[in-house]
């Protein structure tokens, strides 16, 4: 025993031996040579070869040799390790260790990001945009941090990547060792990736407010760095930075499963290939995450189980947050399974003790050890260009590695060592005798009892029982220092008071411990424990966190739905062939509405319309009494875009778009498919002159997000005037957002001519092969207007500013398409048909705002009258599914006739976005999108009974009372196994409602990209219910 | 349609230029003698239709109702609507119209008093019978409305004021009929995939509703026992204000939609021993037996509006009204915010696809209204006895397809039925060259 404690005593010496050559040293010189000889270990290798009874030597940072037949020089300190195991210590791909704390946000954002700067204030000659920051080199800010080491060897880390998590193009990182050492001495590699996120963190710059700004953002980035190369007009270091570091692997951090497919649209764009960070949703489009051939770095925090013992409380709880409590665990395997390379990190633990709770948890659902060790190992070292050195033990390579008790997934395994760069860190001291068992206690005084060992060494579990007529148990607490153990426990009764013992390991087999102690009453104690058998599991009775949870088979879980939320999906519905018997048809088309006639689909399309229609291999629909109207179009829509919707920190922003973030788990989807809706425009937001581009997409629910669009529809773009755009509205005490200009109508004028001016000359720069102007996605989108190419949509109110955009387009030589909201279109019907302008505005919509104050629900009779295309749109929610209501307040206000008001929300819209020839009546050869309505579709008295996208019956009313069945059940199932979960001891949260985000046109920001979060909080406080119409 | 109408405002109206203009739209005058509608279809308001039916009224009240030819037509005008509709005033509770003229603009604003606790602040006296939006409402045949306070926990005091008058005093039907209090709610809201905001830790949201409701607790006992003494050492007018709760002239009218704000509401009010009428209830259906229970009436807002949770019923909101009609809850229901409330018909239409029958619907926004807010007795049917606030529809004034009212009347006075919208659409059907179909 002796010589043990000073073998020990040796090795915590070990991180004094290192010297560098160019340091000084005070005193004389203590280098020692820290040569290790580990012997009749079992050692893994890697995670293919496993080597029984070997030797591994090493020497200095450095593994000499690993093998069977090693042997060991002399100069060796010799450590027998019968019985034991080595492994590779654990590569993190992803954490911060040895940052610099982030600076908190706070400052720059407020009123939608409008209040920051607009352009970077830091010193330097750095780019415009604080957010992109590829100069931030890890290398230079890192430094040792023992305590946060120590976590990350305790679960056997012995590298990680390090990096600055902070902006969108985040800079490089370093792969260092967690040696406690001189931060020269554990720099692996100082420039191992370069880092990306979605995220502007800390920037002040105002800009990006919104996702699309920050794709936007980085692709213009992309663009730019291309330019600069070949250029002597600027310096840049920002862009400089960028370029230098494009050859390093490309990391880049997204939040959900669809950020991912976001992110690499951009990868494919610019060539480029990244390794994501996501959060572990990847199960729920494995399909998709397979087809992106991308590598990963996944986490295991598994979200903990909720608390749903109140009903009330837990129907708090999403469908969403239920499901993927229990389908996370399984993310790793599905990434197995589908054969996606991936490493696994332990960042995103709020805990760091569950990681290897966690792991095994994994592994209970069928992950297989081999991919786990490959994953924390040998693929992060390949990632960040580390595996010459690290990821599997070999000659030459670093030492870093971890010695075990047992093979390292057993839910019993302990770490007792980890080796990073040959530096020894101890967790529990693998020499001392395992106390754990179960013993007889006894002593003078002392009631005899059943004393229980159990916990881990280093962190042990105490419990004393007693039977026969005095039967108690009570908890215990043990601590050792070497070969010497302190106890204490208190029976509560017989006697009553802290029972203390002190004493000696006094034998190691079988285990006998003997000492003194003090009973509560003051008399002293001689006592003795003499092991007599393993400690049984759990704890000895007492729950523990559930460590033991790892060895249970988990119970089934329950399928992936698409999309991963209520009412989603088991299976993608398919296009059905059906004939609608004896409806009332509402073609419009020069057959007006037909009585008692057919409708065909087939293969997504309308095959035929007519009476008495053979049905063939169709399935019928006996529509007797019902109507049947081609889908509703909503020309003007905010749904299924996340991250904000408006980009309003500059008075142009035409280079976001709307289609880089679709949100294909918008349940609104499916509540508007339940109100007939169809096709959707999305568009920008009204926050500025000239907003995003819009994205054209059908209503066919479960597909991934780039399924939503329609096909081959032309682009748009949003523009604005009005009171939005010039700010009216910004409370007073955002005080700064008064700087934006333009402040007035006359500013919002100038706005445009600027703009188009500068797209004009940078169309001419552009022009011939060999031009070198720097591509400017804003521009662009501008010249696309120009061309014909782009078409506009602009939210509009009052006759100044309309008169005011039609002179504009003249002068500047663009066409504008639709005026949409357009409230006092009634007042320039005559000049917007004389231009073929469209109108989409609301029934009757007015009195939110003094822009409003004459808009009347004759508008769209009025503008019909004359002759503007005419639509009813929604720009809310809730509105777009019962856009078929809406149409009828034309025949309330004003008397259109019915087969003129239904076209309001179908067919002319379908005009307005240039898809008249694909959507918008029922005519064969169209697409089927349509809805089966138990009324006049017109009425308020008519429910959608069921409704087709490309002849998918996503919406049908009967069956949505089975799916809302199943649901219900499948809820309380997975409570259940909640309820279950949370009695065996593992952690919960409580249940915290996630109110959907409805976008409407001002809404300017998002809290997933500003953290100012008051303003839309005190404006709910203020408005209440009226907050809904105060966005318009 | 308004031939006969215009016919009322004279030469004024014989040019749709000259006729432009708010302000030549009059409050009606006292009705000066007896008015019969004969033909008519007949919607009571309390479940019945009577088909080919006549209503007589005069003095402002209601003197006969039944089937088939009126009993005496001497002297009387004769309104003949044969296939029409004729329905109560429709009852719009929870509105800010009248109190607000632009969301927007804060000067049109008189609907938000600074403070937490206002019991004392009176909607009445802040009604502008002016407002252009009133007159778009009426036209659809809401007659009757309680404006009402918004803000803090309890935003003041509200009435029943009729939708045609000179000035807030002739406009009053029932004056400070109740005080509104918003009931703090327990959950933790958060946005979807919100970025959590690190080193920020707030109060749990339950503590701090726990928190509010301890010291509603406490002004209610303060108030009951101001209430129950004789004159006061110190007058305090929030106290004083609350009076009338304890007494049974006031109704505590608490805004409240999730099932645990509902249950201590209806346990607050019982302790209290006031009566309570939940506002919104988005919820109730989950609490249906209680309010069943404790007789505590649930004032729906919106059928018009999308479910709270994702894995609601898409249409919860346009069952709501049925499944409160099973549980035998008294509902009524109001339209949203202000110039809104000119589609309180089709809200109360819309419930009708989802389980309500049609005069069931028209219950809801009549003689259910009624009760809730305490008029029923003078108003909310077609009852004899009653005030004459009623309108003729050429047809189904709860559907947009088929809504057209003709004629109008509040206490038995015929009220104009122009208003902002029509003049404008007459004045740019001028400029095209149109006709313009009101």
């Amino acid at each position: 025993m002796k010589k043990l404690l000073l073998v020990c005593f040796a090795l915590l010496m070990v991180h004094l031996s290192r010297a560098q050559e160019t340091f000084p040293v005070n005193g004389a010189w203590d280098v020692r040579s820290g040569q290790y000889a580990f012997t009749n270990a079992t050692i893994v290798v890697s995670a293919g070869q496993t080597i029984t009874n070997g030797t591994l030597l090493v020497k200095d940072k450095l593994i000499e040799a690993v093998g069977q037949n090693v042997s060991v020089p002399k100069g060796y300190v010799t450590i027998d390790l019968k019985g034991k195991y080595i492994y590779p210590a654990l590569v993190d791909a992803f954490t911060t260790y040895g940052m610099p704390e982030a600076p908190r946000q706070t400052t720059g954002f407020g009123f939608g990001g409008r209040s920051g700067v607009p352009v970077s204030t830091k010193p330097g000659a750095y780019g415009w945009n604080e957010a992109i920051r590829p100069d931030v080199n890890a290398k230079t800010l890192f430094h040792v941090n023992a305590t946060r080491a120590e976590e990350l060897k305790r679960n056997g880390f012995g590298t990680v990547q390090s990096f600055v998590q902070d902006g969108i193009a985040r800079g490089t990182s370093v792969v260092v060792t967690l040696a406690d050492d001189r931060d020269n001495e554990v720099m692996l590699n100082d420039q191992a990736a370069a880092h990306y996120s979605f995220s502007k963190g800390t920037a002040a710059t105002n800009y990006p407010s919104s996702l699309m700004g920050s794709i936007a953002l980085l692709r213009q980035t992309y663009y730019d760095a291309q330019w600069y190369k070949g250029q002597s007009k600027e310096y840049n270091i920002s862009l400089a930075e960028f370029n230098r570091t494009q050859t390093l692997p490309q990391i880049f951090e997204v939040s959900d499963v669809q950020s991912v497919l976001r992110a690499d649209k951009i990868a494919k764009e610019f060539g480029k290939q990244y390794i994501y960070k996501t959060e572990g949703q990847e199960y729920q489009r494995i399909a998709a995450i397979k087809a992106l051939n991308a590598s990963f770095i996944i986490p295991v925090n598994f979200p903990a189980a909720y608390d749903v013992e109140d009903p009330i409380e837990a129907r708090n709880i999403s469908y969403a947050q239920l499901k993927n409590w229990e389908l996370a665990p399984t993310n790793p395997v599905a990434m197995e399974k589908a054969g996606v390379r991936f490493a696994i990190t332990s960042a995103g633990l709020t805990n760091a003790r569950d990681f290897w709770t966690n792991i095994r948890t994994a592994i209970s659902y069928g992950l297989t050890e081999k991919q786990a060790l490959r994953s924390l190992t040998e693929i992060p070292a390949e990632m960040l260009g580390v595996s010459n050195k690290v990821g599997t033990l070999a000659k030459g390579k670093m030492a870093n590695f971890m010695i075990t008790s047992n093979e390292l997934f057993k839910a019993d395994n302990v770490i007792y060592e980890t080796w990073s760069g040959g530096s020894r860190f101890a967790i529990s001291k693998m020499e001392l005798t395992d106390l754990r068992g179960t013993y007889t206690l006894s002593g003078t005084n002392l009631p005899a009892s059943t004393l229980t060992i159990s916990g881990t060494p280093g962190s042990y579990e105490v419990s004393l029982s007693r039977s026969g007529a005095d039967s108690a148990r009570t908890r215990g607490t043990i601590t050792r220092t070497g070969d010497l153990v302190n106890l204490y426990f208190d029976f509560k009764n017989k006697p009553s008071g802290n029972i203390r013992l002190g004493g000696y390991i006094a034998s190691a087999s079988p285990i006998t411990l003997r000492g003194d102690g003090i009973m509560p009453d003051g008399t002293s104690t001689k006592w003795t424990a003499t092991y007599t058998g393993a400690a049984p599991a759990g704890n000895g009775g007492f729950a523990g966190r559930g460590g033991a949870q790892g060895n249970r088979a988990p119970a089934p879980v329950g399928p992936v739905i698409y999309p991963f939320t209520a009412f989603g999906n088991t299976e993608i519905p398919k296009a059905e062939t059906v004939l609608f018997k004896n409806a009332t048809v509402w073609t419009n088309e020069k057959e007006g509405i037909l009585k008692g006639a057919d409708v065909l689909i087939e293969n997504g399309k309308i095959k035929a319309v007519g009476k008495n229609l053979s049905a063939g291999g169709a399935k019928v629909i006996d529509a007797t009494g019902k109507h049947i109207s081609a889908g509703i179009v909503d020309e003007h829509s905010h749904i299924a875009a996340t991250g904000g919707i408006n980009e309003g920190t500059q008075s142009v922003t035409s280079e976001v778009r709307i289609a880089d973030v679709l949100d294909a788990d918008d349940i609104n989807i499916y509540r508007q498919l339940a109100g007939g809706v169809t096709t959707s425009h999305i568009l920008h937001g009204s926050a500025n002159a000239i907003g995003g581009q819009t994205q054209l997409m059908k209503h066919r629910w479960g597909v991934l997000p780039e399924q939503l669009k329609f096909e081959g529809s032309d682009g748009f773009i949003k523009f604005a005037l009005g009171e939005n755009v010039k700010q009216s509205n910004v409370p007073q005490q955002f005080g700064s957002a008064y700087m934006r200009f333009p402040q007035t109508r006359m500013g919002v004028e100038q706005v445009y001519v600027d703009a188009f001016t500068r797209a004009k000359e940078y169309k001419a720069a552009r022009a011939g092969k060999n031009s070198t102007a720097r591509r400017d996605l804003e521009l662009e989108a501008l010249a696309e207007i120009l061309d014909n190419k782009r078409f506009i949509t602009c939210h509009s109110y009052v006759q100044s500013e309309i008169n005011m955009l039609i002179h504009v387009a003249d002068s500047m030589g663009f066409k504008i398409n639709t005026f949409t909201h357009i409230l006092e279109g009634y007042k320039l019907a005559d000049k917007m048909q004389a231009h073929k302008i469209a109108g989409s505005t609301f029934s009757d919509w007015w009195a939110y705002k003094m822009e409003v104050a004459e808009a009347i629900p004759y508008n769209g009779k009025l503008m019909h009258e004359v002759g503007v295309l005419t639509g009813f749109n929604s720009d809310d929610a809730e509105m777009a599914r019962r856009l078929n209501q809406e149409a009828a307040k034309a025949v309330t206000y004003g008397q259109l006739s019915q087969e003129d008001a239904l076209k309001l929300v179908t067919l002319n819209p379908a005009k307005m976005m240039h898809v008249d020839n694909r959507i918008g009546s029922i005519k064969p050869g169209k697409d089927a999108d349509l809805v089966l309505w138990s009324d006049n579709p017109l009425s308020i008295y008519a429910v959608a009974e069921k409704t087709y996208v490309d002849g998918v019956p996503y919406w049908d009313y009967e069956k949505d009372a089975e799916r809302q069945k199943a649901m219900k059940a499948d809820e309380g199932r997975i409570i259940q196994k909640m309820i279950e979960a949370k009695g065996r001891g593992t952690a919960t949260q409580r249940p915290a409602f996630q109110r959907p985000r409805l976008y409407e046109c001002q809404d300017v920001e998002d809290s997933a990209y500003t953290v100012a979060d008051n303003y839309n909080g005190m404006l709910q406080k203020q408005q209440g219910v009226d907050q809904q119409s105060q966005n318009k | 349609m308004n031939k006969k109408f215009l016919l009322g405002f004279g030469g004024l109206m014989l040019s749709t230029i000259l006729a432009f203009g708010q302000a030549t739209i009059m409050p009606a005058k006292p009705q000066a003698g007896p008015v019969v509608i004969t033909g008519a279809t007949i919607h009571v308001g309390n479940g019945r239709i009577i088909n080919n039916g006549y209503i007589a009224f005069n003095n402002g009240k209601i003197t006969a109702v039944g089937e088939g030819a009126a009993p005496s037509t001497a002297g009387a005008t004769v309104v003949n609507a044969a296939g029409k509709q004729v329905y109560p005033g429709f009852i719009c509770p929870i509105t800010s119209l009248g109190l607000v003229e632009f969301e927007s603009v804060r000067a049109t604003d008189d609907e938000t008093e600074t403070g937490e606790l206002n019991p004392h602040v009176r909607s009445l006296v802040a009604y502008n019978t002016d407002s252009k939006v009133i007159p778009t409402v009426r036209s659809n045949g809401v007659l009757l409305a309680q404006p009402t306070p918004q803000g803090g926990n309890m935003p003041g005091q509200s009435s029943v004021m009729m939708l045609d008058g000179w000035n807030w005093e002739d406009a009053a039907y029932k004056t400070d009929i109740g005080i509104h209090m918003n009931w703090p709610v327990a959950r933790a809201a958060r946005g979807r995939r919100a970025f959590a905001v690190p080193g920020q830790t707030q109060e749990s949201p339950a503590e701090r509703a726990q928190k509010q409701i301890d010291e509603f607790t406490s002004l209610f006992s303060q108030a009951q026992a101001y209430a129950g003494g004789s004159k006061p050492e110190v007058t305090n007018v929030r106290l004083a204000a609350m009076k009338g709760l304890f007494n049974g002239s006031k109704k505590l009218f608490v805004n409240a939609n999730g099932a645990k704000e509902i249950l201590q509401a209806v346990n607050f009010a019982k302790r209290f021993n006031v009566q309570l009428v939940i506002v919104g209830g988005k919820e109730s259906y989950l609490v249906a037996d209680v309010l069943k229970d404790n007789n505590v009436p649930v004032i729906i807002q919106e059928t018009q509006a999308l479910p709270d949770k994702d894995e609601d019923d898409v249409y919860l909101p346009y069952k709501l009204p049925h499944l409160l009609q099973d549980a035998g809850v008294l509902y009524g229901l109001s339209g949203i915010g202000f110039w809104r409330q000119r589609n309180l018909p089709f809200e109360a239409g819309q419930a009708v696809g989802y389980g309500l029958s049609k005069e069931q619907a028209v219950s809801m926004i009549t003689l259910n209204n009624a009760k809730i807010l305490g008029i029923d007795k003078t108003t909310g049917t077609l009852e004899t006895g009653k005030d004459a606030n009623l309108f003729i529809s050429t047809g189904d004034a709860l559907d947009m397809l088929t809504l057209n009212v003709e004629n109008a009347y509040i206490k038995g006075k015929s009220i104009s039925l122009d208003n902002l919208h029509k003049q404008l659409y007459r004045r740019y059907a001028e400029k095209y060259g149109v006709t313009p179909k009101l």
